[in-house]
């Protein structure tokens, strides 16, 4: 789900080949899970399909001899991507932290990002609560599951909203 | 608005604890005040409540300036308007459920029989029926903040002000509390403003706003949307 928008975000900050954009997510994003070659062409295969990225050839084979850039339409949609707050469910960790770091990386506002992502899953809390008033004891139990899973998302909001000025310094540097 | 903070800010010597802080809260709301620990949160609720005097800014009750009156007036409006219940030491430990319930009449100049009365109402819709007769001294976290809750309702305040009011409690005992507090305050039309860092009491309200660095982030103002 996140990986399509990671590279593009990637390919905001500079055009890239495959090689390259494969190292860089594996470095901010892979978390020892390291992206296969095969879905990152892929997955920039479908991008250029989609008029999302292009793909200039440069003299040389092999499959990287390809210089990848992003369209305006792909910046579009990162920069939508980057200010919609997710669903608030349970497991949001890998997009929750890809959306903050891609926002630092390219200067856009994450902590606005992480103030209407707290919203949102405040929002649902709310609901839950109205579930649990109303339900029986198993709509209740399933209710407090998810509103404990919320509740580590937005303890995590909360310490990644303090810390964001030494991650901005971080993902500079890097 | 029933309580609204404009543009309040206050020190303590050189620590700014609020700087220019705006909350507007409708008559009958419950709001959640959030936010980490040294932002201002507390120094905004004894603001509201007419405890601290703001710096600068104003603050409104009801359509009347709160910060601005004499000491007398405000200590009686907080006595007769005000509800409040903090994270613990409100109670006299040595005094019974039941005396500590009546106090705030008693203060009020209600009639003793009477004030018995509607202390025992009270500690009857907190599910504390059987222990109006024990020292608070001698209750559970859970069992004291539920006399404190008769204790600030029993004046039928038009505001409760409370601050961390679960803080020391477990999960499933903060969530009865919650739920007794705000229940009971909406069936007796008072507005709500609690201070918390629990989601989950938080999410009793029916909206948060957050207290970052002085300054109050509402998440639902229009425009908040950086
Ligand atoms: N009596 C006091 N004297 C000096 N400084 C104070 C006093 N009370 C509060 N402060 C300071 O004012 C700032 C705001 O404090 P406040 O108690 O309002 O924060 P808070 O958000 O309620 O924090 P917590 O969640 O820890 O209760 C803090 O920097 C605090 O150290
Ligand atoms: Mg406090």
């Amino acid at each position: 789900m996140t990986v399509p928008l990671a590279l593009l975000g990637l390919l905001e900050r500079e055009p890239s080949h495959g090689y390259d954009l494969k190292r860089d997510y594996d470095t901010f994003f892979g978390r020892g899970r390291p992206l296969p070659f095969g879905q990152v062409y892929s997955t920039l295969g479908r991008l250029a399909r989609d008029g999302k990225v292009t793909g200039q050839s440069e003299p040389g084979d092999g499959p990287d001899r390809k210089r990848y850039a992003i369209t305006p339409l792909g910046r579009q949609e990162v920069a939508t991507w980057l200010t919609e707050p997710v669903a608030a469910e349970p497991y949001l960790q890998t997009v929750l932290f890809t959306k903050v770091v891609l926002a630092l990386m390219l200067g856009r506002d994450a902590a606005g990002y992480l103030d209407a992502q707290r919203a949102t899953h405040m929002r649902r809390m709310r609901e839950l609560t109205e579930v649990k008033r109303g339900g029986s004891l198993t709509d209740a139990l399933l209710a407090d599951h998810a509103m404990f899973h919320l509740e580590a998302d937005l303890r995590w909001i909360d310490v990644t909203q303090a810390r964001l000025g030494a991650l901005a310094e971080m993902v500079r540097a890097s | 608005m029933i309580v609204e903070a404009r543009e309040v800010s206050r020190s303590y010597g050189s620590t700014v604890a609020l700087r220019e802080a705006n909350l507007s809260v409708a008559a009958g709301e419950v709001v959640a005040i959030m936010g980490p620990s040294g932002s201002g949160k507390s120094t905004l609720l004894h603001c509201l409540a007419g405890i601290f005097t703001p710096d600068s800014g104003e603050v409104w009750f009801d359509g009347r300036r709160l910060d601005t009156l004499d000491d007398g007036r405000r200590s009686e409006l907080r006595r007769t308007a005000f509800g409040f219940v903090f994270q613990f030491g409100q109670l006299v430990p040595e005094l019974t459920a039941a005396d500590n319930v009546m106090l705030p009449l008693l203060l009020g100049r209600t009639r003793r029989k009477h004030a018995e009365r509607r202390a025992a109402e009270w500690l009857e819709r907190l599910e504390l029926a059987d222990l109006g007769g024990r020292r608070t001294g001698e209750l559970s976290g859970g069992q004291a903040q539920r006399v404190a809750i008769a204790r600030a309702l029993v004046t039928r305040p038009r505001v409760v002000f409370a601050d961390e009011p679960t803080g020391a409690l477990d999960t499933l005992t903060g969530e009865h509390v919650m739920d007794l507090l705000v229940g009971l305050a909406r069936e007796e039309g008072a507005t709500v403003i609690v201070v918390t860092h629990d989601a989950r009491v938080a999410a009793c309200a029916d909206r948060e706003v957050v207290v970052r660095d002085g300054r109050v982030f509402d998440p639902y103002a229009t425009g908040a949307m950086r």
